[in-house]
């Protein structure tokens, strides 16, 4: 083991989330004790009561920001790191729940629940990069704990994390999956999804739903194009670009053209 | 900091630990009375019930799992079950064993998650897992090897550990060949293996006298140990379908917490999970868990939140058993689904989470859309009868001094396993005697 002074501090936040990203890190069995023997822990609620004092040299966000208190923590925790990584949907574009960024927070409210003047909610849920200077920024929903380790990994090496930014579709290719739009007719995101699960839902024989959002210079418009050819209904495209990550730019921007098109006679 | 406990004091947690998800706990003491206790849970609402309307009845499963990070697996059954019942499909046969293997790696992952990352810490003294494996590193370890064995079981049903992509109303996207299930049964007779050992080891624990004195309420079914299905049963005479959940079981908006709080109308709080699940349900046991749990001096009977450790490493073994029981009678149907087609109705389902039943009720239009939707997990059913019992808990332990009395009651809380995640929709422990 390193000594206690020379490992780096390393701290996991949570906003806005399901609890699922920082638990890939809990899902490392094979490297987490290894991990744990190279930083320090400082601040792991989820793992531990401990907690060390910063400024930390790592931060690692979770969820989105959804309320005025954690618009104003949030700036707290990049004011006490070194370097800051937002991890997840929810960190990086917002999440599922900012679905109520198109909606009326007040009928949201009175729909779940009954005294809504005992909640106190922002009526956006907006990505740390909104508020914050942002080092790196890992998708996914959840993300992939390989991807993760590689970027603990870099940034404790001091380099640029080697994560691809290319869509699903050379993932298909690489493990030489059919495809499932071509050859199958099934709608599918994967022409304009990052990369990072491996192709999980093709190799499952279902279309990719974008759960790590938008791959690096997407064409959102030629794959819808694609899919009116295939007879799919605009509001179920619509409904497949609004989901984990409806607040990612490519995919928001698209949905609206689509429905200001639906809308327009 | 020792001094002698006054007659008022208050004191906090603002941030509890080693629980999914945000909360903190607030105990009031007046004149060496206990006045109030309340477990805050201050994690953002999401509004999963909200913005589910309008969505197609075939989206819940994928986007009600992003509820817990944890419990995926949970939320897509609870679902499934709902949008089959309002379409009046029923799920049997292969692709209803499938579930139930599904959901016993979860189970698994959970648990072993629970019992070694997060619970035992407390009762050897450590802050964490991680302080734990400095000393025993061996210990830590076998917990992750189960854990890991538990999460690869869902890997290879689902796609993967968390959100699984695989599940969709009717069944599967794709059914594992019996080859591909057979060569994952070595790996299960190891885990089994561990969970017997985990067993063993939580049940020389030393474990405070304490007892939840009210309701225990879990689903119950004829032949199986409850995961999938059931009518919910309890200690006290309790017997009903989902359907009526709502005729029995109301929710109420307390001011500190953005869960809403269950109650049984007429007898106020009751709690579900294992203990509850282990007390209704012993006689559906495996003969190997039971056998387990039984050298491990637990009986029906056992009431005792902080030896819910034991049940849970019970659990853990019964679900090897079980997912061990369901690879060997496997046969691949022809087909991954049933087809299920939608109809204006309302559907109710529930299903037994690791941390108790978790129920969902959808209402459908003719095309599908859905209208409204509720869902209620277990930990904002728990969240009354987990201040109940912390109520009684610092009533008896007033005698500690702040620091002691704090982190026993946070302990108190983590034997509940609570999934903030889940009821926000945490924990800050704050004790205040003026």
């Amino acid at each position: 083991m390193v000594s206690t002074t020379s490992r780096p501090k390393i701290a996991v936040w949570k906003f806005a989330s399901c609890d699922g990203c920082q638990l890939s890190l809990l899902d490392c069995e094979d490297e987490l004790l290894a991990v744990a023997d190279r930083v320090q822990i400082a601040y792991f609620l989820e793992a531990t009561r401990a907690t060390i004092d910063g400024p930390y040299d790592l931060s690692i966000v979770e969820g989105s920001i959804t309320t005025e208190h954690d618009a104003e923590r949030i700036k707290t925790i990049r004011a006490l790191s070194r370097h800051l990584i937002t991890i997840g949907a929810c960190a990086t574009a917002g999440g599922v729940q900012a679905l109520r960024n198109y909606s009326d927070i007040d009928d949201y409210l009175g729909i779940v629940y009954a005294t809504p003047a005992y909640i106190s909610t922002l009526a956006t849920s907006t990505p740390i990069s909104a508020h914050v200077q942002v080092d790196f920024e890992l998708r996914g929903c959840p993300i992939d704990k390989h991807q993760l380790l590689e970027v603990l990994t870099a940034f404790l090496g001091q380099r640029r994390p080697n994560i691809a930014g290319h869509s699903v579709c050379v993932e298909c290719k690489l493990r030489g999956n059919v495809c499932v739009l071509v050859a199958g007719g099934t709608p599918c995101l994967g022409p304009i999804t990052h990369a990072g699960c491996g192709a999980l839902c093709p190799t499952y024989a279902r279309g990719c739903y974008g759960c790590f959002g938008p791959a690096e210079d997407p064409n959102p418009a030629s794959l819808s194009a694609q899919l009116d050819r295939l007879g799919v209904d605009r509001v179920d495209l619509i409904r497949m670009l609004g989901t984990f990550n409806t607040g990612a730019e490519p995919f928001r921007a698209e949905s609206q053209r689509l429905m200001t098109e639906a809308s327009s006679p | 900091m020792n001094e002698r406990p006054d007659s008022d004091r208050t004191i906090t947690v603002a941030a509890l630990a080693r629980v999914e998800g945000e909360g903190a706990m607030h105990v009031v003491v007046r004149d060496g009375k206990v006045q109030q206790v309340q477990l805050r849970i201050y994690e953002p609402p999401r509004f999963f019930e909200a913005f589910l309307r309008g969505r197609a009845y075939t989206e819940p499963p994928d986007i009600t799992a992003r509820i817990c990070g944890i419990c995926p697996i949970a939320y897509q059954m609870s679902a499934c079950n709902a949008i089959e019942a309002a379409c009046g499909v029923t799920v049997d046969g292969p692709i209803a064993d499938l579930r139930r293997l599904l959901y016993c790696g979860e189970w698994i992952e959970s648990h072993t998650l629970h019992v070694y990352l997060l619970h035992a810490p407390d009762f050897l003294g450590y802050d964490g897992a991680i302080e734990l494996a400095t000393a025993h590193r061996d210990l830590v370890q076998r917990g992750l090897d189960l854990k890991k064995i538990g999460n690869q079981l869902v890997e290879l049903i689902g796609g993967r550990a968390i959100h699984p992509v695989n599940v969709r109303i009717g069944g599967f996207y794709k059914m594992p060949t019996e080859a591909e299930l057979r060569a994952f049964a070595p790996r299960l007779e190891l885990a089994r293996d561990l969970a017997l050992q985990t067993v063993q080891w939580v049940a020389g624990f030393d474990f405070p006298d304490h007892e939840w004195p009210g309701e225990l309420a879990a689903l119950r079914y004829p032949g199986e140990y409850p995961i999938t299905r059931g009518r919910l049963v309890s200690t006290m005479g309790l017997d009903i379908g989902p359907e009526e959940f709502d005729q029995h079981i109301v929710e109420e908006h307390v001011e500190h917490s953005t869960a809403l709080h269950a109650r049984i109308i007429e007898r106020g709080a009751y709690l579900l999970g294992p203990l509850a699940r282990f007390a209704l349900n012993y006689d559906e046991l495996s003969t190997v868990a039971r056998d387990a749990a039984a050298a491990a001096g637990l009986a029906p009977g056992e009431r005792n939140p902080f030896r819910s450790i034991v049940v849970r490493a019970v659990e853990i073994l019964y679900a090897c058993d079980e997912a061990l029981a369901i690879i060997d009678r496997y046969r691949q149907p022809d087909r991954p689904a049933v087809e299920v087609h939608p109809r204006a109705a309302v559907g109710f389902g529930w299903t037994e989470a690791p941390r108790g039943m978790l129920w969902h009720r959808y209402k459908l239009d003719e095309q599908g859309s859905i209208l409204t939707a509720r869902i209620v997990p277990p930990t904002s059913q728990n969240q009354a009868g987990i201040e109940r019992d912390l109520f009684h808990f610092v009533e008896e332990h007033l005698d500690l001094d702040d620091d002691e009395l704090r982190h026993r009651a946070e302990q108190v809380i983590r034997s509940y396993d609570p999934c903030i995640s889940c009821a926000t929709h945490f924990l800050d422990l704050t004790v205040d005697r003026t």
